[in-house]
Order: C-alpha cells, then sequence, then structure tokens
C-alpha cells in the first residue's frame, strides 16, 4: 500500500484527517481495466467434476435470505427448514451456510436453527438505508442478538461517507461491534450507492480498519447489488488488509446472483484473487434467496444426467 | 485448491486434408514439392503444404496480374460485397478457424476464439466499408491501386496478419500475392477456400506456402508493384535492400522492444494485469509486446511481489483447454532463441524468475519468466526475445522514464500507467513509439492505425492510414 500518515505507534489510522488522507492514499482503481479481468475470469470453463466441488461449496456459502416486509413467521420457518435440508430428496446436499432475515424474525429462526450448526444472521443498524440515530441503530443489534443471531449484517450510513465524514462511518462501525458482542460483524457497504470503484476500497478498508469481520457489497434494496468487478475489488482489498495487518476479513457479495454459472463465476474469483484461504464458508458467503434452487437443479443434474422441473425442488 | 478439470475444445470440427497445394487462380493445385507443418504443443504432423518454388512465385504473380485489371475496374461498392461476405463466413466459420489456428500456431484457443477471430472478420468489415469511399479518404479525388501486391506475413498471428494485409489491398482495388510464415500455413490455405466460398474472382487472392525462400522470390519478383512485409527487422532490412531502386511500394512491420511504464500513482492491480497482458499474450509472441517493463522505483518491490503473485496463477499447457492462458512456444527454433536469450539475461547478473509451473514433455514450452535486476546495458534489454519474458527496470522520475523507454532502436508501442491524466498526455507526447496506451496493453482494433518508429518499420496498417499503403 501506498498510504501514509498512520500512527508509527498503532500503525492505523487514529485521527479524521490520518483516516481521509488513509484512505485516498490508497492506489486508484482503473474503471476499464477492473471491470475487463473481472469478464476474463468469468470465461473460466467449469465441467464435470470441479463443477460438482464448486456446486456443493456454493451451497455451504449460501446466507440463505428473506428480508420483506411480508416476512411472517411461518415463512421464515420455512425457509429456515430448508436451510437445514435444502434438497429433501438428497442426503448428501449440505445444508447452507445461515439463514438472514429481520431482527424480528431472529427468535423464530432460532427455534428452527438452534444447534444445528447453521447460522443465524439478522440485518440490523435501521437496514437497508441506514438513516437512524447511533442508539436506535445499536437497539437493533442488541435485540438481534439476544434473539439468537450470531452474525449481524449492518449497514454503513453512505450519506456520512459520502459526505466525507469517514470518523463517523468508523465510530458507528466500531460501536456496532461492540454492540455485537460475541456475533460476527458484517458491514454492508451498499456498493450501488458509492458511485465509483475508488469508493468502494476506501469503503472496505474503512470497514475492516474498524473491525468488520466480513465486508458485503448490497442491501438488495438498490438496484444495483453485486457485481463480479465490485466483489473482485473487495476480495482484493481482503487480500491486502490482510497481507498489511495480519488478519483475514471475509467477503459477501449480496443481491442479484440468481444462477450456478454465476456462482461458480464467483468461486472462480476466489480461486485466483485470494487463493485457498478464502474459498470456504467461513470467509465467503453468497447473500441469496433463488440461487439456492439453481444450485440444486444443476446439482441434481450433475448426478441424475437430466434436468427435472422446478416442481422437484421446494420453494422454501 | 479449487482445480478445474480439462475443458478442452473439440478438434473435430477441423478436418484436415493430408497434403495442400498452392492456391493460384482460384484452383488449389496439386503439391509436388511439400514441406510438414506441426502442431507445437504436441509435435505431431498436421498435414504437409506445397513448398512453392520460383516458377510457381512466377505463375501466382502472373494470376494476380491477369485479375488486376478486371478487380481494379469494379466499382468499389462492388469489392464491398466480396470483402463483407469473406468477412461474414469467416465469422460463420469463427469456431473452426479459431481450433485450426490453436492447432497450428500453439496459442490458447481462448485467445484465437476471443481475439484472432474477432478482429479477423472486423478488419474485412472495416476495410469493406472504405472500398467505395476511396475518393473522400483524403487521398486525391482519384486514387489508383498499384497493382500486385507480394504480402509476406509472419507466424505469431497467421490469419490477423492476413487480413492486415489482404483486406486493405482488395479494399483499394489491388490483388495480392500471400504467402503465410512457414511454420504457420494452414489458416491460410483456409481463407483460400473462404474465398472461393465467397465467389471471389480467380486470382484475385494466390496463397503461396514455403520458406525464406519463397519469401524472397514473391518480393523481388519483378512484376509485383507493392511489398508488405511483417516479421523480423533483419529479414525487414533485406527486403528493403531487394527492393531499393526499383520503384515497388514497401511497408514493413517489424520488431519491438516496447516501454510499459508504470508510474507510482498507478492502479497498482490493473497495472498488473495490463503487465500480464503485455508479455503473456500469445506466448509474447507479439511486435508490440510489453517486453520492458519500466517501474518507478518507489512502488517497484509492491509491484512485483503483485506480479508475481499473478504470474503464479497464470496456466500453461494444452492450447485448446479452455482455461489455458499460455500455449506452446511456435516452434523449436524459436524456443532455441529464448531459452539462449534467457540464459544470457542471468549471465549477464539479471535476476530470474518463473511461477512452479509443470510443462508438458512433448512440444514447445517456455515458462513466463520475469528478470529484475535489468539495466539498459544488459541484452535483455535492448533485444527482442519474442516469447515469455520479461525484463524489469525502475526509473526515479517521469524524464527519466522517457529517456529509458526511448533508448531503444525500436519503436512500435509503449504503455503508460497512471491515475493522472495529466502525466499520460504529457509522456506519451515525449515517447517515440507508434501506439502509446494508456492504462491498458496491447488493445487492437482495425480503426486504429498500427506501425513504428525507427528499426520498427514504416507505414501504418489499420485505419484511414492503412489504405494509403495501396493508394497511387
Amino acid at each position: 500500500m501506498t498510504a501514509t500518515a498512520t500512527s508509527r505507534l498503532s500503525g492505523r489510522p487514529d485521527s479524521p484527517a490520518d483516516l481521509r488522507t488513509f484512505l485516498h492514499g490508497l492506489p486508484g482503481v482503473d474503471k476499464v481495466g477492473i471491470e475487463a479481468r473481472a469478464a476474463a475470469l468469468g470465461t473460466r470453463s467449469v465441467k464435470t467434476s470441479s463443477k460438482a466441488q464448486a456446486i456443493d461449496l456454493a451451497i455451504r456459502m449460501v446466507d440463505l435470505t428473506t428480508l420483506e416486509g411480508a416476512d411472517t413467521p411461518g415463512k421464515v420457518r420455512a425457509l429456515s427448514a430448508k436451510a437445514l435440508r435444502p434438497d429433501p430428496a438428497d442426503p448428501t446436499c449440505p445444508p447452507v451456510a445461515a439463514v438472514c432475515v429481520y431482527p424480528a424474525m431472529v427468535p423464530t429462526a432460532a427455534a428452527v436453527l438452534a444447534g444445528s450448526g447453521v447460522h443465524l444472521a439478522s440485518v440490523a443498524t435501521a437496514f437497508p438505508s441506514g438513516q437512524a440515530p447511533l442508539e436506535v441503530k445499536l437497539a437493533d443489534t442488541r435485540d438481534a442478538v439476544a434473539g439468537g443471531a450470531d452474525e449481524i449484517d449492518m449497514v454503513i450510513s453512505r450519506g456520512a461517507f459520502l459526505a466525507g465524514d469517514y470518523a463517523k462511518v468508523f465510530d458507528e462501525i466500531v460501536a456496532v461491534k461492540e454492540a455485537s458482542g460475541p456475533a460476527h460483524l458484517k458491514v454492508i457497504l451498499e456498493t450501488g450507492e458509492l458511485g465509483t470503484y475508488d469508493n468502494v476500497r476506501r469503503a472496505s478498508w474503512l470497514a475492516m480498519l474498524a473491525g468488520a469481520d466480513f465486508i458485503k457489497t448490497s442491501t438488495g434494496k438498490v438496484p444495483v447489488a453485486a457485481t463480479p468487478p465490485v466483489t473482485l475489488l473487495m476480495l482484493e482489498a481482503v487480500r491486502d488488509f490482510r497481507e498489511r495487518y495480519g488478519r483475514q476479513v471475509g467477503v459477501k457479495p449480496a443481491g442479484g446472483i440468481r444462477t450456478t454459472k454465476d456462482a461458480i463465476k464467483y468461486l472462480v474469483m476466489i480461486n485466483e484473487t485470494v487463493g485457498d484461504d478464502w474459498l470456504s464458508p467461513d470467509w465467503f458467503r453468497f447473500g441469496a434467496s433463488s440461487l439456492l434452487n439453481d444450485l440444486l437443479m444443476q446439482r441434481t443434474k450433475l448426478t441424475t444426467g437430466h434436468y427435472a422441473g422446478p416442481d422437484y425442488f421446494t420453494l422454501d | 485448491m479449487f482445480e478445474y478439470a480439462p475443458a478442452p475444445e473439440s478438434r473435430s470440427i477441423v478436418s484436415l486434408a493430408p497434403s495442400y497445394g498452392l492456391f493460384i487462380d482460384g484452383e488449389f493445385g496439386e503439391a509436388k514439392d511439400t514441406f510438414k507443418t506441426i502442431n507445437p504443443a504436441t509435435e505431431e504432423v498436421l498435414t504437409e503444404v506445397a513448398l512453392a518454388g520460383p516458377e510457381d512465385v512466377d505463375r501466382a504473380v502472373a494470376a494476380a496480374r491477369r485479375a488486376f485489371e478486371s478487380w481494379s475496374a469494379r466499382p468499389g461498392s462492388e469489392r464491398a460485397k466480396y470483402l463483407f461476405r469473406i468477412a461474414r463466413i469467416i465469422q460463420e466459420r469463427s469456431r473452426e478457424l479459431a481450433v485450426l489456428e490453436s492447432l497450428d500456431n500453439g496459442k490458447p484457443i481462448k485467445e484465437s476464439r476471443d481475439v484472432d477471430l474477432p478482429l479477423v472478420a472486423a478488419h474485412f468489415f472495416y476495410y469493406a466499408g472504405w472500398a467505395d469511399k476511396l475518393k473522400y479518404a483524403g487521398f486525391g479525388s482519384d486514387p489508383r491501386p498499384l497493382g500486385v501486391a507480394g504480402q509476406v506475413i509472419p507466424w505469431n498471428f497467421p490469419l490477423l496478419m492476413l487480413a492486415w494485409k489482404i483486406a486493405p489491398a482488395l479494399a483499394t482495388g489491388n490483388t495480392v500475392v500471400l504467402k503465410p510464415a512457414e511454420t504457420t500455413p494452414l489458416s491460410a490455405l483456409f481463407f483460400a477456400d473462404v474465398c472461393r466460398q465467397a465467389d471471389l474472382p480467380p486470382g484475385v487472392v494466390n496463397i503461396v506456402t514455403g520458406a525464406g525462400d519463397t519469401g524472397r522470390y514473391l518480393v523481388e519478383h519483378p512484376d509485383v508493384n507493392k511489398v508488405a512485409f511483417t516479421g523480423s527487422t533483419e529479414v525487414g532490412r533485406q527486403i528493403a535492400r531487394s527492393v531499393a531502386g526499383t520503384g515497388k511500394r514497401l511497408s514493413l512491420e517489424l520488431g519491438g522492444k516496447a516501454a510499459n511504464i508504470v508510474f507510482d500513482d498507478a492502479p497498482i492491480d490493473q497495472a498488473v494485469e495490463g503487465i500480464v497482458n503485455g508479455i503473456f499474450f500469445n506466448q509474447g509472441h507479439v511486435c508490440c509486446a510489453g517486453s520492458r517493463l519500466l517501474v518507478q522505483e518507489s512502488v517497484a518491490e509492491e509491484l512485483l511481489s503483485s506480479l508475481r503473485r499473478r504470474m503464479a496463477t497464470l496456466r500453461v499447457g494444452d492450447p485448446l483447454d479452455k482455461n489455458t492462458d499460455i500455449g506452446a512456444i511456435n516452434s523449436r527454433a524459436q524456443l532455441d532463441k529464448i531459452v539462449e536469450l534467457s540464459e544470457i539475461g542471468s549471465e549477464e547478473g539479471a535476476e530470474r524468475w518463473s511461477p512452479p509451473c509443470d510443462l508438458p514433455d512433448r512440444g514447445f514450452w517456455f515458462a513466463p519468466t520475469i528478470f529484475t535486476g535489468v539495466t539498459q546495458a544488459h541484452r535483455i534489454a535492448r533485444e527482442e526475445i519474442f516469447g515469455p519474458v520479461l525484463s524489469v527496470l525502475t526509473f526515479r522520475t517521469p524524464a527519466e522514464a522517457v529517456e529509458k523507454a526511448n533508448n531503444t532502436p525500436y519503436g512500435l508501442s509503449a504503455g503508460i500507467w497512471s491515475d493522472k491524466g495529466s502525466q499520460i498526455l504529457a509522456v506519451a507526447d515525449k515517447l517515440r513509439a507508434g501506439v502509446v496506451w494508456a492504462n491498458t496493453f496491447n488493445k487492437f482494433d482495425p480503426t486504429s492505425p498500427f506501425g513504428g518508429y525507427k528499426e520498427s518499420g514504416y507505414g501504418r496498417e489499420g485505419g484511414r492510414h492503412g489504405l494509403e499503403a495501396y493508394l497511387a
């Protein structure tokens, strides 16, 4: 990294001005170049045994998500059951990584998932806009953890970030991290609202410096969600961050990933950017809902040799 | 590690005859004297092709001469129809031609499929569009074709170089005799078939296969009006000598030792991709390859560690595997040359590094290699290696970068990596190179003229400028 002006003692920026200098000292991102690289990685041909391996890994990386105003206990129970056993017809099919719901739904999901090894993630901090006072965000977070969530998906204040108030964003993440207690903290950057790749890189570093366990692309509630170039950039960020500070941070693209083909492109990207260390549900997740059934369909196709219709896979 | 299972492109789409004659006057002749062409990835003999002697070249030039009168008299819009048709047939047969190109040349299928073939078709489409607009191209109100063009092309981009030569020649009303490289004659012969399929009048395009002597007969032939050559500077010099004083028009596209300049404010990850693309694209068999990396000393260590990490992910092997990044070296002779220059690099004290990489037992292979600690005085900083070998030098200031970049007998291309637009423009202005890429490398487009300064040749191919070489 070319960034300078970090504290000699901690090696980390320790004032708002230092923080700004640090983030603006990160190397720039060439838009054409990163998009071309992401597209090139998307042309890898993954077939037969590699495809089977990739599909199972992708299933184990899914954060099965429902984030609707219309979510009910019944819907959430059904989704949680699906998370435990995505393909009732095939016991060799692995469970997904986690279920992701609103805080109000956490106790319902927790009742189904308890002791299963499938994690329970809750969005918090006035998801999806993040436009609420800090106290409200922290209460939201504490509630979710108290209800049984062991992963918190928080949103950053894009308003503060775009206004250049990096210290405010930083402090909020630190506070939410503290409120999360033992729960893993995923920080949603909402890259579709950040506007530039340079901003995505800065926001990634900001979140990691503030203590994020995961950085996540999107809420899925704005028109542009996860894209391959943005995810590639975030993978480069976690790679460089570990090289500098020795701490590994996970990455979660969310929103818009619907097909097995797309999921495999992301796995190829991990493989050729950050390597083995991130090829695990502990370090990479897909925030998705409809993706799971396409993975199951392709999985069945690989084992049986033919495609089964959509009615052969459970709705949720 | 997530391993990719083999994903080979089927070669069954290409059917090769046991031997190929010369394509003269719209007909394939019988092959008398022949030579073999092999797959450089396996050393397997693919087929044999005719070795054209002086009489064969005579016949080909005579056929082109006969065809010239009616071809040049056709309205441009008529010639355009043939070129558009050729372009479309190439698109339709692109998978077959891509597999063939990878078989004969050794380049990875993803490059022949995604780079070579689309550019070949684009070139024919582009010049088809010029054929009826020559009066408005800025070469006078009545530009005339030159006559018969003798064209000699190299083995690194066999079909693409053919397109660069034939498309503008035909669009401007010339007829051609083309000699493909000795090691890669097949795609030109398949192109002859495309010409037949397009009903191109006999004699407008003639293909004579052979080695250096065949090329010499062609360029020295008294009835050739225009000579176009792409290849080594050494052969280019001989051609310039033999053409001097004959009244033949000449264009040469020769070697290069391009500087790829990375400033300290460059977008590092994308610069690394550009460096990789600059030198490892097509096994480094690229005249405009970014074979000299000039990196600002203050970011050298960081950049090189990123580059090494990236190089470790390059996949070297079967050219027909869709996941192969680096294919086979085109010939034993070229491999020997790369090996020799690399050994000289080590002997002269540069530090050599390649990622761990298993190379196949048969065929011609060379692992991607970088030399650090290279100075202007090293031979590997001055001579064209034409392989996957990068020489890394450092600089301190923009002025020094420009000085070092220009300190070469060549001047074909250059690259600049910087986030600062003003710096890119200022440096590009001072570089003596035909093409300067900014924050990218090895990007080609038929609309853009291509050619060199100094020993990299003269004349331009591509774009409106490319017409000039074929018009009087």
